[in-house]
C-alpha cells in the first residue's frame, strides 16, 4: 500500500461508552485513497462510533489517528479533518436545521469561508446534481424522509469532501430514492465508507465488504460466499463464485 | 400544535423590509405601552386592526392568535374592576365595581391586543428565519437570536416526537384519570421528551461540527432599502407622532 494513497489510518483504537464494555477494542483500520468499503455488522456493534471517532466527535480511550498522513490528536486538528471529509449522519433530520434547503446546503461551503456568492452557488450546483433543482426554497422540516436524505447527502457534498463516510445512506428509503443515491456514488470520483445491513447495496457500490465483531473490523470470507457479480480490483483474497 | 406561517400570502406588508417592521412594531408598542388616554390607545388598536386587515391573513387565523392573550385578560376583568380604588358605579353583591377600575381594565385589553395584532401582522407577514437574520442585522445578541432559530426549527420535530408517544401510549389503551398510574405516565413522557431533546442537541451539534460549525452563522439573504420601506417609516413617525401629541398635550380629552 502506498504511504501517499492511506487517508485513514487507525491503530489500536479502543473505546468505551461510560459504563459499557468496550465497544471498540484495540481496531485497525487502513484506508487508502479511491477505495470504496462497505461495513456490516450487528446494531450496536460500533459502526456509528467508528465514524464519530474518525471526526473527532467522540474521544477514543487509547490509539493512534492518522489522517491525510498527520497525526491528529486534538480538537483543531479535527477542524481540518472535517472539512475534508463529510459525514452523512443516520438520521436527518440532525443534518438539516437552516429552514430553507439552499440556507443548509450553503452552510458548509460558507464555514469553509466562501462568500455568499459563491456558496449558494455551490449549493445550487450541488442541488441540480442531485436533480434536487427547484427545492432551493422548500422548508427542510416539510421533506419527505427520502427528500431530507438526498438533501443531506447534498449538504455534505456541497463540502467537496475527499472522503466520504455514509452511515446507513438508504436504510427506509424508497426503490427510487434508493437507486439515485447508488447512482450518485457511482457517479462520484470519492472515496468512501459506507455503513449498511443491506447485502446488495454493498456489493453493487463497494468493492470490498468488511465486518465488525467484536471491537473489530474483520474481512469477512463468507460475505463473498453470496452470488454476485463485480469486479475484485484487489483479487488478492479467496473468494468464490456459485 | 403547528406553527404555521402565512408568509405566502402576497400583501404590501410582505414587502417591507423585515428590519423595518421589527423597528416599527417595537417603537409602536412602546408608545401604546406608555399611554393612558382612551381615545389614543382606541386609536392605536383602529390603526393596527386596519394594518392587520391589508396583510391578508385569515380573520380565524388572526382570532386564534389573540386567544391566548385575551385569556389572560378575562382573568383582569374578574378582578381589576373590585379591587380598584375609586368610585362605586355600582354593586355586584357586596362588591363594589369602581369606574377607575373598568376604565383600567379597559386600558389593558385595549393595549394588549393593539399591540398583538401589530405583532401578528409582523409574524404572520415574515419568514420567521428571515427574521431571524433581520434580528442579527439589528445587531441583536447573537445567542439570543441562534435560540430562537432553534427553538423554531425543532418545535416541529419535538412535537411530532411528543405526538408518537402520546399515540404509543394511546396505542396500549391508556387513558387519562385522576389516579397515579396517569401521572407517573405523564411524568415519564415529559422525561423522555427531555432526553430525547437532549439528545438531539448533541447530535445536531455533532452534525453541524462536522460541516466546520465555528460559531457563525452567515446569510445568504440580501436585505435591501426600497421605497415602500421608507413610505411605511413615514407613515409609521406620523402615527406615532399623533398618538404622541394626542397622549401628551390631552388636546382630546375632558372627562375620562
Amino acid at each position: 500500500m502506498d504511504k501517499n494513497n492511506l487517508l485513514i489510518n487507525l491503530t489500536d483504537i479502543s473505546f468505551s461508552y461510560p459504563g459499557e464494555p468496550e465497544i471498540l477494542d484495540k481496531l485497525n483500520l487502513q484506508f487508502s485513497r479511491n477505495e470504496k468499503i462497505g461495513l456490516m455488522g450487528p446494531n450496536g456493534s460500533g459502526k456509528t462510533t467508528l465514524f464519530h471517532i474518525i471526526m473527532g466527535l467522540l474521544k477514543p480511550m487509547s490509539g493512534n489517528i492518522e489522517i491525510f498522513g498527520k497525526s491528529i490528536r486534538e480538537e483543531k486538528d479535527f477542524i481540518d479533518v472535517r472539512m475534508r471529509i463529510g459525514l452523512l449522519f443516520q438520521d436527518a433530520d440532525d443534518q438539516l436545521f437552516s429552514p430553507t434547503v439552499l440556507e443548509d446546503v450553503a452552510f458548509g461551503p460558507l464555514n469553509l469561508g466562501k462568500s455568499k456568492d459563491e456558496a449558494i452557488d455551490i449549493a445550487r450546483k450541488t442541488l441540480e446534481f442531485l436533480d434536487l433543482a427547484g427545492f432551493e426554497d422548500r422548508i427542510t422540516y416539510k421533506l419527505s424522509g427520502g427528500e431530507k436524505r438526498l438533501v443531506s447527502l447534498a449538504t455534505v457534498l456541497a463540502m467537496e469532501p475527499e472522503i466520504l463516510l455514509l452511515d446507513e445512506p438508504t436504510t427506509g428509503l424508497d426503490e427510487k430514492t434508493k437507486t439515485k443515491i447508488k447512482k450518485t456514488l457511482r457517479e462520484l470520483d470519492l472515496s468512501y465508507i459506507l455503513i449498511s445491513h443491506e447485502f446488495d447495496l454493498l456489493s453493487e457500490i463497494t468493492d470490498s465488504i468488511y465486518t465488525m465483531d467484536k471491537g473489530k473490523i474483520i474481512f469477512d470470507k463468507e460475505v463473498h460466499l453470496h452470488e454476485h457479480v463485480h469486479a475484485h480490483p484487489h483479487g488478492s483474497y479467496s473468494h468464490e463464485h456459485k | 400544535m403547528t406553527v404555521e406561517e402565512l408568509t405566502n400570502i402576497n400583501s404590501l406588508i410582505n414587502r417591507i423590509d423585515p428590519r423595518v417592521k421589527i423597528i416599527e412594531v417595537f417603537f409602536f408598542s412602546i408608545v401604546v405601552a406608555v399611554s393612558n388616554s382612551l381615545p389614543v390607545l382606541l386609536s392605536a388598536l383602529i390603526i393596527s386592526l386596519g394594518i392587520i386587515l391589508t396583510a391578508g391573513i385569515p380573520a380565524r387565523e388572526i382570532f386564534r392568535r389573540l386567544v391566548p392573550v385575551n385569556i389572560m385578560i378575562i382573568f383582569l376583568w374578574f378582578f381589576l374592576p373590585f379591587t380598584t380604588e375609586g368610585k362605586p358605579l355600582f354593586n355586584i353583591g357586596t362588591l363594589a365595581v369602581t369606574h377607575e377600575g373598568l376604565i383600567y381594565a379597559l386600558r389593558i385589553s385595549i393595549k394588549s391586543n393593539a399591540m398583538m395584532l401589530m405583532l401578528i401582522s409582523l409574524i404572520a407577514s415574515t419568514p420567521i428565519f428571515t427574521l431571524g437574520h433581520a434580528m442579527l442585522e439589528l445587531k441583536m445578541p447573537r445567542k439570543l437570536v441562534h435560540l430562537f432559530f432553534f427553538t423554531y426549527r425543532y418545535i416541529h420535530v419535538m412535537d411530532k416526537e411528543y405526538i408518537r408517544l402520546i399515540n404509543a401510549i394511546k396505542m396500549r389503551g391508556f387513558r387519562p384519570g385522576t389516579n397515579l398510574h396517569t401521572y407517573r405516565t405523564f411524568a415519564y413522557i415529559v422525561g423522555m421528551l427531555l432526553i430525547k431533546s437532549f439528545d438531539r442537541m448533541q447530535r445536531v451539534r455533532n452534525a453541524m461540527l462536522c460541516r466546520g460549525f465555528k460559531g457563525n452563522f452567515y446569510t445568504i439573504r440580501n436585505f435591501s432599502f426600497k421605497k415602500i420601506d421608507v413610505i411605511s417609516i413615514a407613515l409609521m413617525i406620523a402615527i406615532l407622532i399623533v398618538l404622541g401629541i394626542m397622549e401628551w398635550t390631552k388636546i382630546t380629552y375632558s372627562s375620562i
